[in-house]
């Protein structure tokens, strides 16, 4: 698709929805939001981008394979739920926190790195996906 | 940390498949970390059952949240045992798949998915929870649709489709089992659930809740009339997949029926009878597929069916000694099975077919290999100090002392055929003359690949020949623990307060 309201709007689009989803995972831990939602969210800014742009250059700005983002996110996933087992030999997944609260961010805990992993996780299999897709077509 | 300790199995599995997903492109890569963390995790293993066996039955309960609510992992001597059995073969497969599946077929990331699908495994085998446990079976479906159809070949796809389809129906079952139960009870944790199903006044539809639930693993593990998506699939992938699948997939299902039935629905004659029929057909329906094929695999695809039958007399019975008499066999099918279909995958490299009829001469040309093919062969049939023998004898005395002689008539006449289809198919393929096989032109025959291909090829069925040679010879050992086994299985309230007092002194 070659227009150029798309493409202009694009441009400004990609940070705002990236922003956006960002917004979406910190919200998640009481309220509607996540990980998994602000993934897709996070995908969706990729895609309009390579919409507007074509796939190649959304490839020359992400720079890597999305699929790297794959076992990063389960990585840091795995990490979080490892920690209170590594640090405080309390069962695997037991939630840790920290005792005051982070400006802007709200109470920290091993939960939200794994909300973080989760995040990745759906990034990257939704853009491997769609772009194989979109590759082949 | 020592009460973390049953968790290491199936963390380590975890960190594997995600360290290999980082070497996503470096297929030598793969190949090493592979080998290497499972022998790792084979260590674990046995670290962590010599601990069960020496302390009991242990449980962790996942984030801190107590027993009735939160995600129990819990170890006892058949979980344990199972976890052992997984990594011995996972092991071995694990050796086999670096040197006999091609990298055309690595390169789509077979080994990551591979490791997922045994931490799959691992997960079911541990989980004190119902529906944590179909979590675990997704995780080990959707890794098995992935293996089976990594290469693509039109064969691969027909045999996938028929695998997934009811492998899918299968899990909806499941599912819809574990819901109703959720409606009945208000509860997940299998031990909570064992004390209020007894309770549960509608008996009718707990009965229907164990018919669903039957049907749901019966898929699953292959039982009559639900076999046929097994051996329409298993023939068709790589051998090492057809071996990973063969030893272990189908015992996860019975696995989880021991689990069941022994734990939530028990006392229930009616469903004891319904096993009973099934696991009787079940033994004859294998037995004589596998009479009338000409594939090797497909031969063995039949003798999972029918050999399924057995561990399920065995629960069918519902007798301590059946029980232990069922899982020796179980113990003893997992490391069969795999062996075999590497077997297969053996043959298949050095000559180039599956096929009986076009096969011959193997033990003319390759005594030393045939003498090693012996031996799980002929485990397989039972013949004495193999390690087929020692569980039907179990299994047989407790048809004596439960009086049901057509589990008994069922037990010999199905061992009989196994034994004729064995011995056709080592006559056909070891003994009768050579047969001119045209040359497949690029073809990876054995003789043609290099040295360390060789090994990792030839290597891991020794390895499981030795494991079976030892469940032959060291009989005793493995009677004591499947005879541990039935007694924790028929003694459900020792399982029970393992979990759900665990949490109160945590509290």
């Amino acid at each position: 698709m070659k227009t150029l309201i798309l493409k202009t709007a694009s441009a400004y689009l990609l940070p705002v929805l990236l922003v956006f989803s960002v917004f979406i995972l910190l919200r998640g831990h009481y309220l509607p939001g996540g990980g998994f939602v602000g993934g897709l969210i996070a995908a969706i800014a990729f895609v309009l981008h390579a919409f507007a742009n074509g796939l190649k250059n959304t490839k020359g700005l992400l720079q890597f394979h999305p699929g790297f983002l794959m076992p990063v996110g389960l990585g840091l996933a795995f990490l979080s739920g490892l920690a209170p087992v590594l640090g405080f030999d309390d069962p695997f997944m037991t939630g840790l926190w920290l005792p005051y609260d982070v400006p802007v961010l709200g109470s920290v805990g091993s939960a939200l790195f794994f909300d973080i992993g989760v995040y990745f996780v759906v990034i990257g299999v939704t853009l491997t996906i769609i772009f194989t897709i979109s590759e082949s077509a | 940390m020592t009460q973390q300790i049953i968790l290491y199995p199936l963390l380590l599995q975890l960190l594997l498949a995600i360290l290999l997903m980082f070497f996503w492109n470096k297929i030598k890569a793969q190949r090493v970390i592979s080998m290497v963390g499972s022998a790792i995790h084979l260590v674990v293993s046995i670290v962590v059952f010599a601990y069960i066996w020496n302390n009991g039955t242990q449980t962790l309960q996942a984030g801190s949240w107590e027993a009735p609510f939160g995600i129990t992992f819990i170890a006892d001597t058949f979980a344990i045992t199972m976890v052992l059995l997984t990594s011995i073969a996972g092991f071995a497969v694990s050796v086999f798949s670096a040197g006999s599946v091609i990298s055309g077929r690595l390169k789509f990331g077979y080994f990551p998915i591979y490791h997922f699908l045994l931490l799959g495994l691992t997960g079911a085998f541990l989980t004190g929870d119902i529906f944590n446990l179909y979590v675990w079976f997704e995780i080990i479906i959707i890794s098995s649709f992935v293996l089976i159809t990594i290469g693509g070949e039109k064969a691969q796809l027909e045999g996938a489709v028929k695998y997934f389809t009811l492998n899918f129906l299968a899990s909806m079952i499941f599912l819809t089992a574990i819901a109703v139960l959720y409606g009945l009870t208000g509860s997940l944790n299998m031990a909570d659930l064992a004390n209020k199903v007894a309770a549960v006044e509608n008996r009718a539809l707990v009965e229907i809740t164990a018919i669903l639930f039957l049907i749901g693993f019966g898929i699953k593990s292959a039982l009559f009339p639900l076999y046929y998506w097994l051996p329409a699939s298993y023939h068709t992938p790589p051998s090492a997949v057809s071996a990973i699948f063969g030893g272990l997939l189908t015992k996860v299902g019975v696995y989880a029926l021991i689990r069941v039935f022994t734990l939530i629905f028990v006392e229930d004659v009616f469903l004891d009878q319904i096993l009973l029929v099934l696991a009787i057909f079940t033994l004859f329906s294998g037995a004589l597929g596998a009479l009338v094929q000409n594939n090797i695999r497909k031969i063995f695809s039949y003798l999972i069916i029918s050999h399924i039958g057995y561990m399920i007399i065995g629960l069918g019975m519902y007798t301590e000694v059946a029980i232990a008499g069922g899982v020796f066999y179980l113990i003893h099918d997992i490391m069969i099975k795999t062996n075999l279909f590497m077997v297969s995958g053996l043959i298949y490299r050095i000559k180039g077919s599956n096929s009986m009829r076009a096969l011959g001469g193997f033990y003319a040309n390759y005594p030393k290999l045939s003498l090693l093919i012996f031996i799980p062969l002929f485990s397989l049939i039972g013949i004495p100090p193999l390690s087929g023998f020692w569980p039907k004898i179990s299994l047989i005395t407790a048809t004596f002392n439960s009086e049901s002689y057509w589990s008994l008539a069922a037990i010999i006449f199905a061992s009989f055929l196994t034994l004729v289809v064995i011995a056709k198919l080592w006559a056909e393929v070891f003994w009768k003359d050579a047969q001119e096989i045209p040359e497949r032109p690029r073809f990876r025959y054995f003789h043609k690949v290099k040295n360390i291909k060789r090994v990792e090829m030839v290597v891991p069925i020794i390895f499981l020949s030795l494991v079976t040679l030892y469940i032959g010879f060291g009989a005793e050992h493995v009677q004591t623990l499947s005879a541990r086994i039935a007694s924790e299985l028929m003694d459900s309230q020792q399982y029970i307060d393992a979990v759900l007092n665990n949490s109160q002194i945590t509290e």
